[in-house]
């Protein structure tokens, strides 16, 4: 019965030869996953590109309503994140627990403080009535277009902030299992693959950023 | 026993595993209830349920099919109103796409002899693999609550900006479409990791059988192109609830930049529909030919060719949209490139048969008459594809009849080819071969009835989706509505004789086509864990030439397990020397 061999380390599932095999499977199969992100996005930023090439005078117009100090601020906050994260994959593949979980929980805050910002930047646009397509009642901007700028603005940064909120909930549900002592330098699976789901949200907002904000 | 050599690096201990023909335990046997197959992880049933559902669907599909047709015999109304005759063709389409096309084979014959094929246990995330199940099933639970409810009558395609206006239910179906996309997502996410990461000791790339070859080239088009189509439905949605206006031509949006999205996934889906089927086609013309395959690289790599061509041939179908003369004409040329890979594939196919020993089993039948459907319907899309030609052929019926030759005499028929062929590794039971034969002819004879009619009244004018025409078509249509009946009696007939063989069914044995394939090394039905030993392949898995206990070795020892992280990552060459 050598197919049901029982000699495995705990944490490598049945159908698995052995943990290297897990681990490299695990770790295709998001990199996988985070094309199919791309693709995602790449749909929005393909609409971004055509209207911006239909009309250039509008985002420009328009990018000014976006305040680009904060979204700096938002910026440095997720590059502060990745590193962050990077940090807690270091230290759980040294073995330091007590590393990976403080390094989990200043990267949740750093997400948090980004949801938060981001959150004033939306509710100061609604009280201005920047809202997207049909509900749009602003009238500083003179282009009869105006309103779907916003609506790829309320798509993309949309979207990307629910990927900053399903980040926030792996990142808890890694720190959990971290308290468990469920992770060690042998087996870290989900602590890697879920930086490099938060490298990718981060790199989407890297490119976020220069795209809507500082294009006057 | 015997030994084996991998890369002068190390030996491996082998010995014979002959699969028993008379299994203690099965997948069947081993977990059983209800519960313990909606809860398993295991990658046989899993397959199962989808075939299950897909079938489901496809009876679903069905019945409107045959509802459109009746509907057809007559020139004016026969017995519904045209709202309902819309509503009924959008749904055919939308399921018949979206829920029996497109997981089909993937889905429900790839989940169930994929791993098999590799040597594994299970595929690398077996829970991802129950979850995208469940994912179909809310997919499918949103598209019956349209149906109930309003329906929709915009087309499988969703047109902006009739769909913006429509008061049918475009929403639930859209959202329903976009929930069903991430189960294709998932399950094209685990082949991928599966084939690079799971293969049995021995198998190379260069060993891997085509329809792993079909697989892999499938679930790269699944991966690229799907996660368009959910932000493309996604804002489809949007446009609805705040009208965001991006496709909505009354806000200064853009109808056909909603087509582009729209194309851009649902043309390369069409090569997820077909690739698999190739897969299959390759599989059984082996088998029952009992000959090598011809060309191996060249139908292996002509998969991975036509799926990258597929993703740059979209335009096509915006033809007369208003694109411009520039793109219309490059996108022309790129269509009739995607015809080299595929013809490269059918005559690889038919050089195969050349002095094989050829036995007439129904998988093998199949197998004919999808390449004589299958070319015709490959040979027409050529047509489609110029451009002088497209500008009276678009929008008639004989669009409708080339798209079912390809998606139906293609994909739905190597569908039943493997169906047939796999049926007593699944089931353990033998079907009536004669009665399957009959079920194959009548398909056959009902299909040509039913489309080769609408090539002729499409390209004499008679436009597709229109609820009434004029005279002049009434026998064509009328041919092709009998047809259709015919091609209804044909399903039913395979889903009966299916049924019987479950419960009066012969044994199977474990090989009953004499196939080298790994899967048919397993009992029939397979293991629990697939095989009882870690199989290590040294041969092809067409090399018929070789005796058959050179395909039926496995590790000897119970400890070494075999696996070497560093051949296994890089995919580098493994040599496997038999002593």
């Amino acid at each position: 019965m050598a197919n049901h061999s029982t000699s495995h380390p705990t944490h490598v599932q049945h159908h698995f030869v052995d943990s290297d095999q897990q681990f490299d499977s695990a770790k295709l199969g998001m990199w996988v996953f985070l094309v199919n992100e791309i693709l995602f996005f790449g749909g929005l930023f393909c609409a971004y590109i055509v209207y911006r090439a239909w009309h250039p005078e509008l985002f420009t117009q328009a990018a000014t309503e976006l305040n680009a100090f904060w979204g700096a601020v938002n910026t440095v906050v997720l590059i502060g994140s990745s590193l962050t994260v990077a940090m807690a994959i270091r230290s759980v593949q040294k073995n330091q627990i007590k590393g990976l979980k403080i390094n989990l929980l200043i990267t949740i805050a750093l997400a948090v403080v980004f949801m938060v910002v981001k959150g004033f930047e939306y509710a100061h646009k609604f009280e201005l009535g920047i809202l997207p397509g049909e509900l749009y009642t602003y009238e500083g901007i003179e282009h009869a277009q105006a309103a779907i700028f916003f609506s790829i603005y309320y798509m993309m940064t949309g979207i990307h902030a629910l990927h900053v909120i399903i980040g926030i909930g792996l990142m808890w549900w890694i720190y959990v299992r971290a308290n468990r002592g469920e992770f060690s330098s042998e087996y870290y699976t989900p602590v890697e693959i879920t930086g490099l789901y938060w490298h990718l949200v981060d790199l989407i907002w890297i490119f976020l950023f220069p795209l809507l904000y500082l294009i006057e | 026993m015997a030994t084996a050599e991998v890369s002068n690096t190390r030996t491996l201990k082998v010995k014979r595993f002959k699969p028993s023909e008379d299994p203690k335990k099965t997948y069947l046997t081993e977990e059983k209830g209800l519960w313990s197959w909606l809860t398993t992880v295991d990658h046989k049933k899993i397959g199962l349920m989808y075939l299950g559902s897909v079938t489901l669907f496809f009876l679903l599909g069905g019945v409107l099919a045959l509802l459109l047709r009746t509907e057809l015999l007559t020139p004016a109304k026969t017995f519904i109103e045209a709202d309902t005759y819309n509503q009924f063709f959008t749904l055919h389409g939308a399921i018949m796409v979206f829920f029996v096309l497109v997981p089909s084979i993937p889905a429900a014959l790839g989940n169930f002899i994929l791993p098999m094929q590799l040597g594994a246990k299970d595929v690398a995330f077996p829970r991802l693999n129950l979850a995208s199940f469940y994912i179909y099933v809310i997919g499918a639970i949103f598209t019956f609550f349209a149906l109930v409810n309003n329906g929709l009558d915009t087309g499988w395609t969703f047109y902006t900006p009739y769909s913006i206006e429509s008061n049918s239910s475009v929403i639930w179906v859209t959202l329903g479409a976009f929930i069903l996309g991430f189960s294709s997502i998932l399950t094209g996410t685990n082949f991928i990791t599966t084939i690079h990461k799971m293969r049995a000791p021995g198998i190379t790339w260069g060993k891997l059988p085509l329809n792993i070859w079909a697989l892999y080239a499938t679930s790269i088009i699944q991966v690229l192109a799907t996660p368009v189509l959910a932000i493309t439905l996604l804002l489809l949605t949007m446009e609805r609830v705040f009208g965001i206006g991006i496709f909505d031509p009354a806000m200064g949006g853009d109808p056909v930049l909603f087509q582009h999205f729209f194309w851009f996934y649902s043309h390369p889906a069409v090569y997820i529909m077909i690739v698999p089927g190739f897969g299959i086609i390759s599989e059984v013309i082996t088998t029952f030919s009992k000959k090598h395959i011809f060309g191996y690289w060249a139908i292996a790599l002509s998969s991975l060719a036509i799926a990258f061509i597929g993703f740059l041939v979209w335009g096509h179908h915006m033809f007369t949209s208003g694109q411009s003369a520039v793109a219309t004409t490059v996108f022309s040329f790129l269509t009739f490139l995607v015809g080299i890979p595929t013809g490269i594939k059918i005559l690889n196919w038919v050089a195969t048969l050349y002095k094989g020993s050829i036995e007439m089993k129904t998988p093998m039948i199949y197998v004919f008459i999808f390449l004589f459907l299958f070319s015709i319907g490959g040979f027409t899309g050529i047509m489609l594809g110029s451009l002088a030609a497209d500008i009276h052929l678009h929008d008639t019926y004989y669009v409708v009849a080339h798209f079912h030759y390809v998606m139906m005499g293609g994909t739905l028929i190597a569908l039943l080819a493997g169906l047939h062929f796999w049926w007593p590794k699944m089931t353990g039971k033998m079907y009536n071969e004669f009665q399957a034969k009959i079920g194959a002819a009548l398909i056959f004879i009902g299909f040509n009835m039913t489309f080769l009619p609408q090539f002729i009244m499409g390209s004499q004018g008679m436009p597709r989706r229109y609820y009434n025409y004029i005279d002049q078509f009434t026998i064509f249509h009328q041919t092709s509505t009998i047809g259709s009946y015919i091609l209804g009696v044909g399903f039913l007939l395979i889903a009966y004789y299916l049924l019987v063989s479950l419960f009066r069914g012969e044994k199977a044995p474990a090989n009953p086509w004499g196939s080298r394939g790994l899967e048919w090394q397993a009992t029939s039905p397979p293991d629990l864990h697939n095989f009882d030993h870690t199989p290590v392949i040294i041969n092809g898995p067409y090399d018929y030439h070789k005796p058959m206990e050179e395909f039926q070795l496995g590790l000897a020892d119970s400890g070494h397990n075999g696996h070497d992280p560093s051949h296994d990552a890089t995919g580098a060459k493994q040599e496997v020397v038999s002593n």
